[in-house]
């Protein structure tokens, strides 16, 4: 059997058999490279490395109805998980009620429903927001997701001070390759404004935007491509808060990113290394950030995605833990391993609590968390990590060259060259070029056979619209009409509109009603056609 | 040879359905893309304008059953009953005879090879010309 060796990276960087001094001497490493917890963070953001702080073990879970998913929050928690992560289902994402006719079939579906603030206060029963740090993937309607979940803080008496967590609210990347977007470019980056104004004043340990590189990635980006864009989106935003009058240093540090680590091991390790490395710059040298914290690059990410494969479903868990180790070699402040049965429907309790225990058993069994970068000063892993920084830096520098992001959103540039990607990667796959083990090679008949996979509850979705018009028909009706008028004179004004947004949510406003109220006076994204 | 690739419902997932939509073009086939959010009235009314050989439906949210049930009763509503419908996506192993069931007339769960999928669309390349 001839052996095919790849001569580079899957981002296309030269790979050598080895690697000595000639590739990697050591001579910048103060300049380039550093101890951890010192600029430009190439080796880490903690000086400790994991030691005295593991790494979150946040893992995306939600379905059905709020009380649904806040069993499997408390069981993951029991388990020893140590951070939440909501998932919203597509209709919440997208500003729909779960009775509205678009929101058909899919009430539940890929993640919790959410409709009021009554959702959002059965999906935290029994967990105390200050005890505890919850992430949210929601972009297009963050800001009322942000307001809710400050809304049920306020309720349970916490101190706004102390909660903390992270609401996703990139937009830019949604319009390239996740798809839940709502309103056209500007609206949206006002909005995201609005939150990471209102966060740095009043929720200050919340991080109000995760700049997501992952869904460039699992669209068919390379490690390169989505860390440049990634970097480029973040580049937008933070040039959007100062446009806002901000001060880089009051709100640099609520901004943190998010990834996928796929396959490619060292290649991820690299990345994650120059991403630290080239944004302590940018915030340093380019925005005069001030304050250390600002220039840290703080990231949490996912393992699995578009990795995992149909075919012989349970290999997935192995590739997820050898991404997992990757992603601690490579500094992740928390990490998602997604489960084996996810190619198929979302996970089990037995598949989302093995996907648990392999992040516990990478802690505390193998010993690779006690030394904080581990790989630093390796000929190849320092020889990567610098090429991987000179691709990623030309190809922001082109993105730059077209006026920035925005544009290059709005014309389809971005999504051309993802699509491009994606199309050449498959026909890697379906000519062997590129190996991947039970899928174009290794194959066996029959594996996907009497898989025991989950089954959502239908029942569930009458429960959750039942409980809509419960909510619709007890409220105080004036206060609630007041309020969405509130929002309306807002959103013609300059003023921030989280106030009204958490006014609208206390008054048991629905998110369908604000997000229609918002879409009647932002209109919607045009879509740039793109295969 | 005239094909419809749509994405029908809420899911934003577009990576499948713009690699099997350029599959399609390099096999030959002129591959009309409708973009997100499509409902099944409306995927309908493209494959009829267009005057489709085929559609491909990509979904992978888990409402591929409704879905498919639906676009079916449309294509029919709108006279073009004998477009052959093919579903890929997240698709559970359970949910392929349910499909077909349906009327579905190939299903393609995620990791399908390009080349089934194309000869698939390919098969019915003589089909619906004289509506």
């Amino acid at each position: 059997m001839s052996e095919k060796r790849d001569v580079t990276t899957p981002s296309g960087i030269p790979r050598k058999t080895f690697y000595g001094p000639a590739d990697w001497n050591g001579s910048r490493y103060a300049e380039d490279v550093s101890d951890p917890g010192v600029f430009p963070f190439t080796r880490g953001v903690k000086s400790e490395g994991y030691r005295r702080k593991l790494w979150t073990m946040r893992q995306y879970s939600g379905f059905g109805t709020a009380q649904e998913s806040n069993a499997r929050y408390r069981y993951l928690l029991e388990q020893g998980q140590t951070g939440l992560s909501v998932a919203l289902d597509l209709p919440t994402q997208l500003g729909y009620d779960s009775d509205d006719p678009r929101a058909e079939e899919e009430v539940g579906r890929v993640g919790v429903a959410i409709d009021t603030l009554e959702d959002m206060e059965r999906l935290f029963a029994g967990i105390r927001l200050d005890e505890i740090t919850t992430s949210f993937t929601i972009n297009a309607t963050a800001a009322v997701l942000l307001a809710m979940y400050v809304a049920v803080a306020k309720r349970q008496g916490a101190d706004l001070r102390r909660i903390s967590g992270t609401i996703q609210n990139d937009i830019l990347k949604e319009y390239v390759s996740r798809g839940t977007w709502i309103y056209p470019v500007e609206p949206s980056l006002r909005l995201i404004v609005d939150t990471i104004e209102y966060c740095a004043k009043e929720v200050p340990r919340f991080n109000a935007i995760s700049v997501a590189g992952a869904h460039f990635r699992d669209a068919g980006a390379t490690a390169v491509q989505e860390l440049a864009f990634t970097l480029s989106d973040g580049i937008t935003y933070v040039e959007r808060c100062l446009a806002r009058g901000m001060a880089v240093d009051a709100f640099a540090s609520n901004i943190s990113f998010f990834f996928y680590t796929h396959s490619d091991f060292f290649e991820e390790i690299a990345k994650y290394r120059a991403a630290r490395r080239i944004w302590a710059r940018v915030m340093r040298e380019r925005f005069r950030a001030q304050n250390p914290r600002s220039w840290a690059f703080r990231f949490g990410l996912v393992c699995g995605g578009s990795t995992l494969q149909a075919e012989q479903p349970v290999n997935n868990a192995i590739r997820v833990a050898y991404e997992a180790m990757a992603s601690i070699f490579g500094g992740a402040s928390s990490i998602f391993t997604a489960a084996w049965d996810e190619p198929f429907a979302i996970p089990t309790e037995q598949s989302a609590e093995l996907a648990l225990r392999t992040q516990q058993i990478l802690a505390f069994e193998t010993g690779t968390a006690e030394v904080a970068d581990p790989l630093g000063g390796s000929y190849y892993v320092e020889s990567l990590t610098d090429a991987t920084e000179r691709e990623v830096c030309a190809l922001m520098e082109e993105i730059e060259g077209q006026g920035g992001m925005v544009p290059c959103v709005e014309s389809g540039y971005i999504q051309q060259l993802i699509a491009d990607e994606a199309y050449q990667r498959q026909r890697r796959l379906e000519s062997g070029d590129e190996v991947i083990v039970g899928v174009n090679r290794f194959r066996t008949e029959g594996s996907t056979r009497n898989l025991e996979l989950f089954q959502i509850d239908e029942s569930s979705v009458h429960r959750q619209i039942d409980s809509l018009h419960a909510v619709k028909g007890r409220r105080d009706g004036v206060r609630a009409e007041q309020a969405l008028a509130a929002l309306r004179a807002a959103t013609g004004s300059g003023e921030n509109l989280m106030p009204p947004l958490i006014e609208a949510v206390e008054s048991s406003c629905t998110l369908g009603e604000i997000c229609g109220l918002l879409r009647s006076v932002f209109g919607e994204f045009r879509e740039p056609i793109v295969i | 040879m005239r094909i419809v690739i749509a994405k029908p419902g809420l899911d934003g997932h577009d990576r499948g359905a713009k690699v099997i939509a350029r599959a399609l073009a390099d096999s030959g086939a002129e591959v009309i893309y409708t973009g997100l959010r499509q409902t099944p009235e409306q995927i309908a009314a493209t494959v009829v304008q267009e005057d489709a050989n085929a559609v491909g439906l990509s979904i992978l949210s888990g409402a591929h059953v409704s879905l498919s049930r639906k676009l079916i009763g449309c294509l029919r509503a709108q006279g073009a009953g004998d477009v052959p419908v093919l579903v890929g996506g997240a698709i559970p192993p359970a949910d392929v005879e349910t499909l077909r069931a349906l009327g579905i007339a190939d299903v393609f769960p995620t990791g399908s090879p390009l080349a089934e999928v194309v000869a698939a669309f390919m098969r019915y390349e003589r089909n619906g010309a004289q509506r």
